[in-house]
C-alpha cells in the first residue's frame, strides 16, 4: 500500500468571477522513501494540490470531491479538529514557499520550531527546547541560532529553519512547495544537497513541487508534469526526462538553458496558460500545442500507460 | 603629435563604455556611541573598483549572487546611485553631446564624457543613450498606465516626437518590434491584462523606443517561468540585431549567460574575480569561486537525483561592511583550506591581482598569480 495515494481530486475556487478549476480530478501515489515532483508553470495548480493534500485548501478554495489516502484511510472526510491533532505535522508537513515571509519576524526561531513541538507533539517546554538544537543540528545550523530572530538570518539560514520545522515530529511525508525559488545557486544546492541527505538518512518521503525541471530533478524518483490543472504526463523520473512523451513536457525540456553539450536553440512555449474560469475545450494544451491533431478541441484524452508506470495524456498516443 | 592623438582617442572606434576603477560605497549611519568613541564612518562597499569595457554590439554579462554588487554596477552606469570614486567614458551620439555640453557637462574629443562627472542636471539627454529594464515587470511598469502612456512617456520627456499622431505611429512600430501584435489593440491594455512575458516585452519596448547604444538589463527573465524565459532572450537577440544595442545583462544563472552573453564577468563583493569570454569561462573556469558557481547550476538530468552535488564552497556571503582582508573569497574557499600553510601570507593578507591567464581571459585568485 502506497503511503499516500490521491484518487481523482478537484480542488476549485469559488470567486466572485466564476469557479477557479485549479486542481480537476488530478490522481498520483508517494511510496515509502520516495520523492515525487510535481512540475508546471504558475497556474498550474500545483501550489493547490500542495495545500489540498493537508485538506486546508487557500479560500475561497474547497475540495469538490476526490479521495486523499494517508496509510489507507481518507484524511478528506476528517473533522478539522482530528485533522489537527492526527495528520498535520505529525504525518504530512510542508515546507513553504518563500521562507522569508513564513517565519514570524517577533518570535525567535527557536520558539517558532519548539511551537510546532508543544501544540503537536506534546512535548514540555524544556524537551522541546533540547530537540530544537537537534534539529537545527541536524539541518546543518548552528544550535544558537535558536535565540536569533529571523531577520537576523540570511535567505539559506532561513529556509533551513523552515525545514527544520517541519521535520520537527518526523512525519513520514513532507511537502516543499518551491523551497528555493528566492535563493542563490549556490544556497540553492546546499539546500538541494540537505534534501538529499535527509531523504536518504531519515527515510522520509516527498513531494517536491517547483517550476523548474532542473531542480526537481535533483531529487525526485517520479514526475507528474501538471497543465492547467490536470496531469499531463506522470511517470518514473529516468523516463519522464529521457523520453518525454507530452508535447508540453518536450518543450518544458527544451526551454531549459543548459551548461553543458552544444547551445542549441532555446524552444519556449508561445501564448499563455489557459484561464481555468473556462478552460479550453478538449485538451487543454492543445491551443499552445504543435503537433495538434483532430481531436484535440474536442475530446479530452486520459491518462493512458504507455510503457509499465509511464501515463500521458495526449491524443498523440491515445489509440481512438 | 603621437601623444595628441592618443590623448583624444580615449575610447578605440568599436568600445562604446569604459569602466575605470568604479566603486560606489553607501554610508552607514553612525550613532552617538561611533561617534564619541572617534569610530570611522563604515560603508557598504557595494562595488569596490571594477573595470571593464563594452565593445559596440556586445553583450556583456555581470554574474554573481545576490549582494555581490551586480545591480549596483547597472545603477552606477544609469547614474542612478552616487558615485564614490573611478570613471565611466561613454560615446554619446552628437545630437546629445551638444545637449549635454548646453547644460555644462564636459565633451570630451571624439563626443565622449565621463559619465562619473556629469552634472546632475545634465543625466536627462543620457537617458537616451543607456536605458534600463528592470528585474520585475510586476513593479516597473505604472499599473494606473495603459501600455500606450507607458511608451509615450519617453518619447514625451525626451521630445522625440512632437504630435500625437507621431507618437502613436512610433508606438504602433515598436509594439509590432516587440511583437504585441495587433499594436492598436495592446495599446489601451493595462498592464494587468498582461502576461509575464508580455509585460517584460513592454519593458523592453519602453527602453529601445529613446533607440539607446546600451541597455543595462538586470535579471529580465528571472521572475519569468522557465517555459519563456527563451522568448524574451530571443526579443533580446533581435533587438540587437535591428537595432545596435549594446547590453549589460546583469544575472546570477550563468546557464543563461551561457546562451546570451559574449563575454562574462564574475563577480564577488564588488570585485570582479574572472573575466573571459563565456563559453571558454563555463568550459575552462579557473577562480574556484567560478568552479563552485558552475558546480550549483542543476540541471534536467535524473542521475543528479542519485548522488550529492560537489560544492566547494562554503557558508554564505559575508556582508559587505566587513569585507574579509586579503582576498576577500578567502574563508569560503576551499582550495585555501586545503593549501593553507602555502598560501596564507598571501590569500588572508594581500588582494590577488587580476592577471591575464589566457588570452583575454582574466582571473584574480593567488593561485595562479606569482607569489
Amino acid at each position: 500500500m502506497p503511503l499516500l495515494e490521491v484518487k481523482n481530486l478537484k480542488t476549485y475556487y469559488y470567486t466572485l468571477s466564476g469557479v477557479v478549476k485549479a486542481v480537476d480530478e488530478v490522481s498520483f501515489s508517494v511510496e515509502k522513501g520516495e520523492t515525487l515532483g510535481i512540475a508546471g508553470e504558475s497556474g498550474s495548480g500545483k501550489s493547490t494540490v500542495a495545500f489540498s493534500v493537508m485538506v486546508m485548501p487557500p479560500p475561497p478554495g474547497r475540495i469538490v470531491s476526490g479521495e486523499i489516502l494517508l496509510d489507507g484511510k481518507n484524511i478528506v472526510k476528517m473533522r478539522e479538529s482530528e485533522l489537527r491533532r492526527k495528520v498535520r505535522w505529525k504525518k504530512i508537513s510542508m515546507v513553504f514557499q518563500g521562507a522569508m515571509n513564513a517565519l514570524n519576524p517577533v518570535y525567535t526561531v527557536g520558539y517558532q520550531i519548539a511551537e510546532s513541538l508543544t501544540l503537536h507533539g506534546g512535548y514540555t517546554k524544556r524537551e522541546a527546547g533540547e530537540r530544537v538544537k537537534e534539529l537545527l543540528e541536524m539541518v546543518g545550523l548552528d544550535p544558537t541560532i535558536a535565540k536569533r530572530y529571523p531577520h537576523e538570518l540570511s535567505g539559506g539560514q532561513k529556509q533551513r529553519v523552515v525545514i527544520a520545522m517541519a521535520l520537527a515530529l518526523e512525519p513520514p511525508l513532507v511537502i516543499a512547495d518551491e523551497p528555493t525559488t528566492a535563493l542563490d545557486v549556490v544556497v540553492q544546492a546546499q539546500i538541494m544537497n540537505l534534501l538529499k541527505k535527509l531523504k536518504w538518512e531519515k527515510k522520509i518521503s516527498m513531494i517536491f513541487i517547483s517550476h523548474d525541471l532542473a531542480v526537481i530533478a535533483e531529487v525526485a524518483d517520479k514526475i507528474a508534469i501538471m497543465y492547467g490543472g490536470k496531469i499531463v504526463e506522470y511517470g518514473p523520473a529516468d523516463k519522464v526526462y529521457t523520453e518525454p512523451k507530452h508535447p508540453y513536457t518536450r518543450l518544458l525540456l527544451k526551454s531549459i538553458p543548459r551548461l553543458r553539450g552544444p547551445i542549441e536553440k532555446l524552444e519556449y512555449i508561445p501564448g499563455v496558460p489557459p484561464d481555468l474560469r473556462s478552460p479550453p475545450s478538449g485538451c487543454r494544451f492543445h491551443p499552445r500545442c504543435p503537433y495538434r491533431l483532430d481531436p484535440c478541441d474536442k475530446e479530452e484524452p486520459h491518462l493512458i500507460e504507455i510503457e509499465k508506470d509511464h501515463y500521458v495524456a495526449c491524443w498523440l498516443y491515445a489509440k481512438r | 603629435m603621437m601623444s595628441e592623438t592618443s590623448k583624444e582617442r580615449i575610447l578605440s572606434p568599436d568600445e562604446v563604455l569604459r569602466v575605470e576603477n568604479l566603486k560606489v560605497w553607501f554610508p552607514l549611519k553612525r550613532g552617538i556611541g561611533d561617534f564619541l568613541k572617534g569610530i570611522p564612518r563604515r560603508y557598504v562597499r557595494a562595488v569596490d573598483g571594477i573595470s571593464f569595457s563594452l565593445k559596440e554590439k556586445e553583450t556583456f554579462c555581470l554574474v554573481g549572487e545576490s549582494g555581490c554588487g551586480k545591480t549596483t554596477t547597472g545603477k552606477a552606469v544609469m547614474r542612478l546611485v552616487p558615485i564614490t570614486d573611478g570613471r565611466i567614458y561613454v560615446k554619446v551620439p552628437k545630437t546629445v553631446a551638444e545637449d549635454l555640453w548646453v547644460l555644462g557637462a564636459d565633451i570630451l574629443s571624439g563626443n565622449v564624457l565621463d559619465l562619473a562627472t556629469v552634472p546632475d542636471r545634465a543625466i536627462k539627454p543620457m537617458r537616451r543613450v543607456i536605458q534600463m529594464v528592470y528585474q520585475d515587470p510586476y513593479a516597473s511598469l505604472n499599473p494606473r498606465f495603459t501600455v500606450r502612456q507607458i511608451l509615450e512617456e519617453p518619447l514625451m520627456i525626451h521630445g522625440i516626437a512632437l504630435s500625437r499622431e507621431e507618437r502613436i505611429e512610433i508606438i504602433a512600430k515598436i509594439l509590432e518590434t516587440v511583437k504585441l501584435v495587433p499594436p492598436e489593440e495592446f495599446m489601451e491594455r493595462y498592464p494587468h491584462q498582461l502576461s509575464g512575458g508580455q509585460r517584460q516585452r513592454v519593458a523592453f519596448a519602453r527602453a529601445i523606443i529613446v533607440n539607446p547604444k546600451i541597455t543595462v538589463a538586470d535579471e529580465p527573465v528571472s521572475m519569468l517561468d522557465v517555459s519563456i524565459r527563451a522568448e524574451i532572450l530571443e526579443l533580446m537577440e533581435e533587438l540587437k540585431e535591428r537595432f545596435g544595442v549594446t547590453y549589460i545583462f546583469i544575472t546570477h544563472d550563468l546557464a543563461v549567460a551561457r546562451y546570451i552573453c559574449d563575454r562574462i564577468a564574475v563577480m564577488y563583493l564588488g570585485k570582479f574575480v574572472e573575466v573571459a569570454d563565456a563559453r571558454r569561462l563555463i568550459e575552462k573556469p579557473f577562480h574556484p569561486y567560478t568552479k563552485a558557481l558552475i558546480a550549483a547550476i542543476p540541471e534536467p538530468d535524473p542521475e543528479n537525483r542519485k548522488h550529492y552535488r560537489n560544492l566547494r564552497i562554503r557558508g554564505e556571503v559575508p556582508s559587505a561592511v566587513n569585507i574579509p582582508p586579503g582576498c576577500r573569497f578567502h574563508p569560503r574557499c576551499i582550495d585555501f583550506e586545503e593549501r593553507r600553510n602555502e598560501l596564507s601570507e598571501h590569500c588572508t593578507v594581500k588582494e590577488p591581482p587580476m592577471l591575464e591567464i589566457e588570452k583575454d581571459h582574466y582571473v584574480s585568485c593567488w593561485l595562479y598569480a606569482k607569489r
